[in-house]
Formats: C-alpha cells, structure tokens, sequence
C-alpha cells in the first residue's frame, strides 16, 4: 500500500504549527526562537565583531559564521555527547551557504558575523528549522538582508510526496507496515522566498527526477508561508513601538544616516 | 505614485515597500526590478520620493567628528588602542591627549587598561581603521560614575532635540551623564539616582518612537523624583 | 581584567545600601520555573531568574556499571557555557568556568546521596541505569551556578525512567516512576563586595567580586558541599554569615521548585 494518511493526520502538504519570537536572548545582538511541530530552535547572532583568528579575515567584506549544536538532551534516543560531530560540522557548513547568500556584508571588511544555533529538542527538520530561527536572528541584529531566507524539509515516503516530515515518516517503514515502497527520501530546501531561489539543497534517499521536481514545488509555496511567519515574528517583537508620529521630530538630531 | 507601507511602519528585509520607479531609494532600501525593497530592519522614513529605514538595531559604525565614550584595552609603543563598542576599535594617539607625553614616558601613567575616557573619532579610513583624540575640551578620562549600553540607534532620543532630553534627566536626577554617539552611557551621582537615571534611559530605549515621548518622561521623572522640571534646550555639544 | 573604577563605585554605591538594578543584598532577581517541556528529554526545566536563562535535560540509559561499582548507577551532571548565552564564551571544550559550575553541581547531589544509586541498579555487574543531567544556558546575565542548580534539582525532580523490556529501552514509552531521590539539595552563591554579603549577582557585580563561596544545602539543614572562590581570603565569622545567608535562600527557593 502507499503511505495514505499521514501520522499525524495532517495533510500532505501542510506545514505542522509552528511558532516563531525574535529577540528572545538579550545577551545577543539579535537572537530568535523558531519551533515547527516538536523542533525546536534558539538562533543567536553577535556582529558583526572583530574576526579572529585573523588570517580568516576577508579585507572586501565581512565573514558569516554559523555554528549547529543539538543539546544532549535533544535527540529522539539516547543522550548524544556535546561538542561537535562531522554531522554538526556539515550541517554549520551548509547553514552558513544557505544564509550568506542573503547577506550583505560589504560594509563590514575583516568582521565577522557569528551565528550560533542550538537545538533542545528536535523531531526531523532541524537544519531547516535552525536557518530559520537565524534569519529572523540576524535581521534582529541589524544585519543588512535582501530578503528573508525560509527553510522547509520535503520527502517522498510511501510513494507520496510530503511537506514538512517528522522523525517518524523519516524512518517509515519501522513505524508503518506493508509499504510498497520502501524508500524515503528526506529533502532539505532553502530559498529566497521572494524570489525562489535556492540556497539549501540536500536529500538522502532515492527519487526519481519528476517526484524531485514536484516536491521542489512543494517547498516553494511552502517557504512563502514560512517567510511570512519569520517576518511576523521581527514585526511583533517592536508591535509596542506604535507609529504614531514621533512630535519632536529628535530623530533630526544626530539621526541623519 | 504611493507607498506600500506607512511612515513609521516596522518593516523588515524582504518587504516591498513600493511599486513604482518613482521612489528613490535610500540607506536600508533596493531596488529590483521595479520594486523597492527593504534590506533592514527598521522604520519606513518617506521624505520626499527618498525612502529610506532607520535602523532599530545593528552595531555602532564610527564616523568622523562623533564623541563617543571608549576604554583602553591595549597600551601600544605611541599610545593606545581602545575599545568603541564597535566592530572596530581605534587608536588614541599619545600625541593626542591633553597631557603632554614625553618620549619613552609610561603610557599607563595617562591611561591605564580598563579606562573609560570620552573623545572624538578624527578619522576613518574605508578600512575602518580608526583614530580618536582626547584633546579637546572637555573630553578625557573617566573618573566614577558607571557606564551603560544603549543601542547606538536610540542616540538622539536619548539625547534629544539639542539636548532636551538627557538635561531633563540630569535635572531630575542631578547626575553628570554623557551619552557616547557608540552607546555608551556615562552617569555620575548619587546611586540610588544613578539608578534612576538608567532606568529612565530604559525606559525612552523601549518606547523610542511612540509619540509624545518627552511628556511622557518629563512626568515619569517628576512623579519619581518630586522635582519640577523645565524643558530647556541647551547647547548640548555632547559632553557634560 | 578588573576594571578598578567599576569596582570602586559599585561598593561605594553599596555602602549605600544601593544595588545597580535596586534590589536589597539578600534578594534574588524574580525567578520562573518551568518543567517537562523537552519531549527528546526523560526530565526537563527552564529556570529564568532576572535576566538569566537555563534549561536543563535529564537523559537515562542503561549501561553497564563502573567495575569498581557493579551495584551502583551512574550520575553525570555536565555544563557547557554556550557561545549563544554571552558574547564572551568562546565555544570549544568546556573550560575551567564551565567545568567548575558542573563539578560543584554535581558535588552537591552526590555527596548528599540525593539520588540513592542503588536503587539504579537493576542486574548488578550488568545493567545500572545511567543518568545524565545536562546543563545549558541560553542567556548569561550572571549566577549561572545557582541558576543551574535550581534547573538541574527541577528537571531532575521532573524525570520519569522511561521503559526498559530487560533488554532495550523504549525511548518513546515513559513511566510514571521518578528517581530514587530523597533530598533536594540547592546551590546558592553568596558574594563578598567589600565588607557587603550579596546574592544572585548580576554579571557587572560578578566581575567586581572579592571573595564568593558557593553553599550546597538540604531541606534538613545540613551542608553538602562548599567551594571558595575570588581572590580574596574570608573570615571564619564571614563564612558563617553567607553559610546562613545561603541557608535561607536555598530554603525559599525549594519551596518554588515544589511548587512548579
């Protein structure tokens, strides 16, 4: 049979609840939480600062440094050991391709922009989950942007394509018996949600080309949601912040940029 | 030809903020296509056909003729380099202070590591590399007082129209404070209206740009303190 | 780096009777405690105190025991000063700061027997349970220890072993049964600013310190653990003013950790 009605109940293409603050870590220049079903994300951004070691420097720009870490606790098993691993490494390195090509840095040569995201819970979809907790992060920090960048993880399990999948429809058939086809495969996508280009690209598993095509489409509408929700989030932390007219025009003094 | 967004309206990147090739876009703001669009976090500030975002947040970036409040972290062969609360410091030369330094003299004497002193940023290369200096009137070291950090952007709401707002405090509070262009808040009196002091400045950072700000905060201070305080508009040069 | 200046106007605004942010000497900033939200986690509990945030995991396996114990359960209580949490960590290995906040944490629930270790045992030379208690901050505005401690005494009061077939545990079944715990021990650290005994430092008043000395103490009154630090010696009449200090603070903040 094929994978019908999803776990969770939810419909093929629907993203799972997901919950989204900026400025959540006052330490930070600009921090966000970011939770899509049980993944959980905090993203914190300082910089831009000075850049050591400093032979890293780059005189023409400034330098976007991204640093993943699930916290021991945060694994669907057993503890995991703290510190980074190759799967933490590989995945800093490609969140930081996901996010720098969103960034401009131009105005800050030898900085460095650091980007910490730590996961106390996750349930599939962390990766994504944590690009986009730090792109609210780094708009909160004051870090020039063209756009937003929204991530979502697509898949095919069961014959169907799938938005937004859990740790149990990664791993299927241990949880589903009597599949006709046994492969899943998990898509990380990131994109500028405005103009649809892709800046994040992963998948393990095994596709044809059409079911990475139509799942590619999927994401897309998907992020457009995603975007709207990171950009709520920037907007109601400064919701106080009325604008009503600021009568003695201070902004004039010292303001002029 | 008309505006997406409203002025003063919190906007964030990614936002289309017009349609239409007769805006030109200022500091925060592109254009792609025919659209233009934000690239800071910010409030929309319509003047005219330029649009342009002031900035809620992002580092201090030094400019030249700026008074800002630095500390020492390193003694060099002539002079010091010293922290701005920015992605880059500055060099103090020793030629630049008010005390005239022999050659071979102990820097340390002047400044030590860890001195909070006020000066003004003289050059910025497009490199950021940065020098300040301590010659003028009324800038120097430090002594007392404690130091805050405001966000670099809420600057001249803290200061306010030539001055208004920190005499206010000073008034109410009969603190010495001088508020660094970078952010750094210098205020020196009694402690428990140091205290309050800082959490006035608290207070105009959060509601920076709602409306009747002053108001607000001249009762907020007249409640706190019993004193009846006179809005002047002084002379304020930046320093105390 | 000491900054004197600093130093020199917070005990002067002390021997005011004023602390920066207003609060009396023996005052902890208000304090919010929240459990069992981590569903990855066996236990868990967000610990806001002021500005300072932590939260911290409780994970159980079966392990084979340590040979020298082969009737006892393990115990680990780690701490990583997060990079996220304050601009000034590095990230890396645990250092020394790090290291000591976990050690002392972990100092106080062993040698109070807070957790009975036997009673983790379930085939002896075999299979013990191995609990882990995994400390994180998410914002460090100062007194990550005590605010750790009271994180770590929640999640660990929150836990449930999760369900064990003899052979395999079932991550994904918990049990309705907590830890073998008897006491409740709570670390608080009281500060020395020239002759001021304060608790729950704020960072600025961290850096400023003098002298400081942690207390590890239990519902019954008694001490578990103690550690000094700062530069600067202590008298036997001082140590006796923040043991009792401490007392009483750990003593109030029990009863919010019941409460949560």
């Amino acid at each position: 049979m094929d994978y019908n009605k999803r776990l969770d109940g939810r419909g093929f293409d629907e993203l799972r609840p997901i919950e989204a603050k900026a400025g959540v870590i006052k330490k930070a220049d600009g921090s966000a939480y970011f939770k899509m079903g049980n993944t959980v994300a905090y993203a914190a951004v300082y910089g831009p600062r000075e850049m050591f070691p400093k032979f890293k420097q780059d005189p023409k720009r400034g330098v976007l440094r991204c640093n993943y870490n699930m916290m021991p606790f945060s694994g669907a098993g057993e503890r995991v050991r703290p510190g980074p691993n190759r799967r933490s490494k590989e995945i800093s390195a490609v969140t930081e391709k996901a996010l720098v090509s969103a960034v401009d840095l131009n105005d800050f040569p030898n900085a460095v922009v650091d980007v910490y995201i730590e996961l106390p819970q996750t349930d599939a979809g962390s990766r994504c989950c944590g690009i986009n907790a730090a792109a609210i992060a780094l708009a909160d920090a004051g870090i020039a942007m063209k756009d937003m960048i929204s991530a979502v993880a697509v898949g095919y399990a069961g014959n169907k394509v799938l938005l937004d999948l859990t740790y149990e429809e990664e791993h299927l058939p241990e949880f589903l018996e009597g599949l006709d086809n046994k492969h899943v495969a998990d898509i990380p996508v990131a994109m500028v949600p405005s103009t649809g280009e892709i800046s994040l690209l992963q998948m393990d598993g095994i596709v044809e080309k059409e079911v990475l095509m139509e799942a590619l489409e999927k994401s897309k509408v998907a992020i457009k949601k995603i975007a709207e929700i990171q950009k709520n989030a920037l907007k109601e932390k400064f919701a106080k912040q009325i604008s009503g007219y600021a009568d003695d025009s201070d902004e004039q003094v010292n303001g002029e940029l | 030809m008309s505006l997406l967004v409203k002025d003063k309206e919190v906007v964030v990147p990614g936002d289309v903020l017009a349609d239409d090739l007769g805006f030109i876009p200022g500091f925060g703001t592109y254009r792609s296509n025919n659209q233009l669009i934000c690239s800071r976090l910010g409030l929309v500030n319509a003047d005219g056909k330029v649009i342009k975002i002031i900035p809620l947040s992002g580092k201090y970036l030094p400019r030249r003729n700026d008074v800002v409040i630095a500390r020492v972290f390193d003694i060099l062969m002539m002079g010091w380099r010293v922290d701005i609360n920015s992605p880059y410091s500055a060099v103090l030369s020793s030629k630049e202070t008010p005390d005239f330094i022999e050659k071979g003299d102990d820097l340390s004497k002047y400044f030590d590591l860890d001195d909070y002193l006020v000066c003004k940023v003289t050059n910025v290369t497009s490199q950021f590399l940065v020098d300040v200096s301590a010659r003028d009137q009324g800038l120097r070291k430090l002594k007392g007082g404690r130091i805050i950090h405001v966000n670099t952007h809420k600057v001249p709401r803290i200061i306010g129209k030539k001055g208004s707002m920190v005499s206010m405090i000073k008034q109410a509070t009969n603190c010495r404070i001088i508020v660094g262009q970078n952010g750094l808040v210098w205020i020196d009196g009694e402690p428990d209206k140091e205290n309050l002091a800082v959490e006035t400045i608290r207070k105009i950072e959060e509601e920076s740009h709602m409306s009747g700000l002053t108001e607000r905060i001249k009762i907020y201070l007249e409640e706190k303190t019993g004193v009846k305080l006179v809005t002047t508009e002084g002379d304020y040069n930046g320093l105390q | 780096m000491v900054d004197q200046e600093s130093r020199k106007h917070i005990r002067e605004a002390l021997d005011k009777g004023v602390r920066y942010d207003g609060r009396k000497k023996d005052s902890f900033r208000p304090i919010e405690i929240r459990t069992g939200f981590i569903t990855t986690a066996e236990g868990s509990a967000q610990v806001t105190c002021g500005d300072t945030e932590v939260i911290v995991g409780v994970k159980m396996s079966v392990e084979k025991p340590f040979p020298d114990t082969p009737d006892q359960g393990i115990l680990m209580v780690g701490a990583e000063l997060l990079p996220m949490s304050n601009p000034k960590y590095e990230g890396g290995p645990p250092d020394a700061v790090a290291i000591e906040i976990a050690r002392v944490i972990d100092k106080g629930i062993r040698e109070s027997k807070t957790i009975d270790n036997q009673k983790l045992c379930i085939k002896a030379g075999e299979q013990v349970w191995s609990v882990s208690v995994d400390i994180c901050p998410i914002n460090d505005d100062g007194n990550l220890l005590d605010v750790g401690s009271i994180a770590a005494m929640a999640a660990i009061l929150n836990a449930r072993f999760p369900s064990f077939d003899g052979e395999k545990v079932d991550y994904k079944q918990k049990t309705t049964e907590p830890l073998p715990l008897s006491k409740v021990p709570l670390a608080i650290t009281v500060i020395k600013i020239g002759s001021h005994l304060i608790v729950d430092p704020t960072e600025s008043e961290e850096k400023v310190l003098d002298a400081r000395l942690t207390v590890i103490s239990m519902e019954d009154g008694k001490l578990c653990a103690l550690q000094k630090g700062g530069d600067t010696p202590l008298t036997i009449e001082e140590i006796g003013q923040m043991v009792d200090l401490a007392m009483t603070k750990a003593n109030e903040i029990r009863k919010l950790i019941k409460e949560s």
